[in-house]
C-alpha cells in the first residue's frame, strides 16, 4: 500500500510518520498517512482526547496590499474585507455560472494580509483565479504553499496540550482566531481552527520546524492521550460533523445553496463578485436539490455515489456523496442530495447499497455536536 | 510481512488452510491492513456453493468496501460467527481467530504457495 512508483510528493513529516508505521495513501498527489494503527481508536482519540494531523498538503495562498480586502471582497463569495486582523472565516471561490471551485479558510494577519487556505487538489485552480481577479486591484498574490507547513492538534484536551508549549495565552484565542506564537521554540501562526468538530489548533509553521514542532506536540500531549491521526479518521470525522469535502458534497456542478452554505455568499457587496449574477438568480429560483444527512437502521454503509431511492417506487431520486459507519453513533451515516421536498428530517428514504434497497431517515446535520 | 508457509493463497488475497477435501478460508494480513478497521462482514451461507473467484461476500470496513471471492469450487460447511459479531477479529488476527468460513473443495484452481504469495504483495 506504499505508493510508490508514482510521483507523490512528500511532507516535511514523512520519516516521523514512516517511524510511526504509519500506512500511506495518494491524496491529491501527496503521499499521506492514512492511519498509523486503527482509524477507529484514532478517531475516538480526537473525540475524548485528542489527535494529531499531518496537514501539510494544504495550499497556502497569500494577499498583500492596500486593496487585498477588496480583491477578495470580488473574487470570494464572502466579504473578507470584514475580517478583523486576527480573525477567519469560512468561504467559497466560485465560477461565473455559481459553481464552486473550492471552499476555504480566510485569516485576516494583518490589515493588508490575508492568508487564504485551499484544498491541496484546488491550489492550483485557486491561485490562478485569485491571480486573475485580484489583477484590477492594488493586490498581490502568492502562492506561499511551499513556505507553510500546517500540524493540526484536535480534540477536548487540544486546549491544555498546545499551552504547554507556548507563551500565548491559549485560553484568550477565541474559535475562528489566529495569532502569532512561538511553540517549542519555533515562529508560527497558531489558529483556534479545525475540520472535526472538536476544539482544536492548526499550528502554522516553517517546513524546516515541521518536525520539531510535531515532536514536542506528542511529547506535550502524551499525558493527555494524544494519538497521531491520519485521513481515514479525518474523514469520519468531519462526515460526524457534517462538514462538507470538496470533491464529495461540493464541486463545480454544486452551488452554495444547495450545500445549505447560503449564509457564506454576501450580495450586498458594493463592487460585486465573481459568480454574483448566476448565485442571485439561484438564491430567487430556490434550490432542486439540497444537502441532507442519512442514518441507516442497518450495518452495511451508503457509500458515494450510490444512488438514493424512492423507497415506494424505486426510482432514483439522489445521490450520496459519503457514508461511512460512524464510530461515536455506531451505525451508518451519509450525507446525499436529495429533491427539495424529501428533505425535512423524519422522511424515509432508501440507499441502493450494491443491488439491495436499504432503509433510511433523513436527520438534521450534523450527526455530531460536541458538548461545549 | 511474512505469511504463514503452510497456507495457500489466492491474487485476490485469500488464504486456504487444507485439509484433505476441507479448507479453512481468510483473508490475508495484507488485505486486512489495506481495508482499515473492519466493521462488518457478510458470508455465504452454511450449505451454499461458491465457485472459485466469484463474490461470495462483503468486507467493510471504515473507508471501503471489497468483496469477498471463493477461492476454490464447493459448498461452505461452517462460518466463523466470531468474526461476523466482532469484525475486529479480521484485523488483529487475520490468519487465527479471524477466519472466514471453512468449506468442502470440489474443485480447487491454481493456488500460490507463500513465496509466491509475497512476492505478489512487494514482500510488504
Amino acid at each position: 500500500m506504499n505508493p510508490s512508483g508514482h510521483s507523490w510528493r512528500c511532507t516535511p513529516l514523512h520519516d516521523v510518520h514512516a517511524a510511526l508505521g504509519a500506512s500511506f495513501t495518494g491524496f491529491a498527489g501527496w503521499s499521506m498517512p492514512i492511519r498509523y494503527s486503527s482509524e477507529i481508536a484514532e478517531h475516538k482519540a480526537v473525540r475524548s482526547t485528542a489527535g494529531l494531523f499531518d496537514l501539510c498538503h494544504m495550499g497556502e495562498l497569500e494577499l498583500t496590499g492596500r486593496e487585498a480586502g477588496a480583491a477578495l471582497d470580488f473574487a470570494l463569495v464572502g466579504r473578507p474585507s470584514k475580517i478583523g486582523v486576527g480573525r477567519a472565516r469560512y468561504s467559497m471561490i466560485c465560477a461565473e455560472d455559481g459553481g464552486i471551485l473550492d471552499d476555504l479558510v480566510v485569516y485576516r494577519l494583518a490589515e493588508e494580509r490575508f492568508l487564504v487556505v485551499a484544498n491541496a487538489a484546488n491550489v492550483l485552480v485557486v491561485r490562478d483565479a485569485l491571480n486573475e481577479r485580484a489583477s484590477g486591484f492594488d493586490a498581490a498574490v502568492r502562492d506561499a504553499s511551499d513556505d507553510w507547513a500546517l500540524i493540526a492538534v484536535q480534540g477536548p484536551a487540544s486546549a491544555e496540550i498546545v499551552s504547554q508549549l507556548t507563551d500565548l495565552d491559549v485560553s484568550a484565542l477565541r474559535y475562528y482566531a489566529i495569532d502569532e506564537a512561538v511553540l517549542a521554540g519555533a515562529t508560527v501562526l497558531l489558529a483556534r481552527t479545525g475540520y472535526t468538530g472538536e476544539d482544536g489548533f492548526e499550528v502554522y509553521c516553517r517546513p524546516e520546524d515541521a518536525a520539531a514542532v510535531w515532536a514536542a506536540l506528542t511529547e506535550a500531549g502524551e499525558q493527555h492521550g494524544l494519538v497521531p491521526a491520519g485521513l481515514a479518521c479525518r474523514d469520519t470525522l468531519r462526515l460526524e460533523a457534517g462538514m462538507p469535502l470538496y470533491g464529495q458534497e461540493l464541486g463545480r456542478d454544486v452551488t452554495p445553496f444547495e450545500a445549505g452554505l447560503d449564509r457564506v455568499v454576501a450580495f450586498d457587496k458594493d463592487g460585486g463578485f465573481v459568480g454574483e449574477a448566476a448565485l442571485a438568480a439561484r438564491r430567487v429560483a430556490g434550490a432542486r436539490r439540497t444537502l441532507v444527512g442519512l442514518v441507516s437502521a442497518g450495518r452495511r454503509s451508503p457509500r458515494a455515489g450510490y444512488p438514493v431511492l424512492d423507497p415506494s417506487t424505486g426510482a432514483q431520486i439522489g445521490r450520496v456523496t459519503s457514508g461511512a459507519p460512524s464510530p461515536t453513533l455506531g451505525r451508518p451515516i451519509a450525507m446525499a442530495y436529495v429533491p427539495v421536498g424529501r428533505d425535512e428530517p423524519g422522511t424515509r428514504l432508501a440507499v441502493d447499497i450494491r443491488g439491495a434497497a436499504e432503509d433510511v431517515e433523513v436527520v438534521a446535520l450534523p450527526f455530531y455536536r460536541r458538548n461545549r | 510481512m511474512s505469511v504463514p508457509a503452510q497456507l495457500k493463497f489466492t491474487a485476490e488475497h485469500e488464504w486456504l488452510d487444507i485439509e484433505g477435501d476441507r479448507a479453512t478460508v481468510g483473508i490475508t494480513a495484507f488485505a486486512a491492513e489495506a481495508l482499515g478497521d473492519v466493521v462488518y462482514v457478510d458470508l455465504p451461507a452454511v450449505g451454499s456453493s461458491v465457485a472459485a473467484g466469484e463474490a461470495c461476500g462483503e468486507i467493510e470496513s471504515t473507508k471501503s468496501v471489497s468483496e469477498l471471492y471463493a477461492p476454490a469450487d464447493g459448498d461452505v460447511v461452517e462460518v466463523n460467527q466470531a468474526v461476523v459479531d466482532d469484525p475486529g477479529l479480521l484485523n488483529l488476527d487475520p490468519f487465527g481467530a479471524g477466519w472466514l468460513f471453512r468449506m468442502r473443495v470440489t474443485n480447487s484452481p491454481a493456488l500460490l504457495d507463500a513465496a509466491a504469495y509475497e512476492s505478489l504483495t512487494g514482500g510488504e
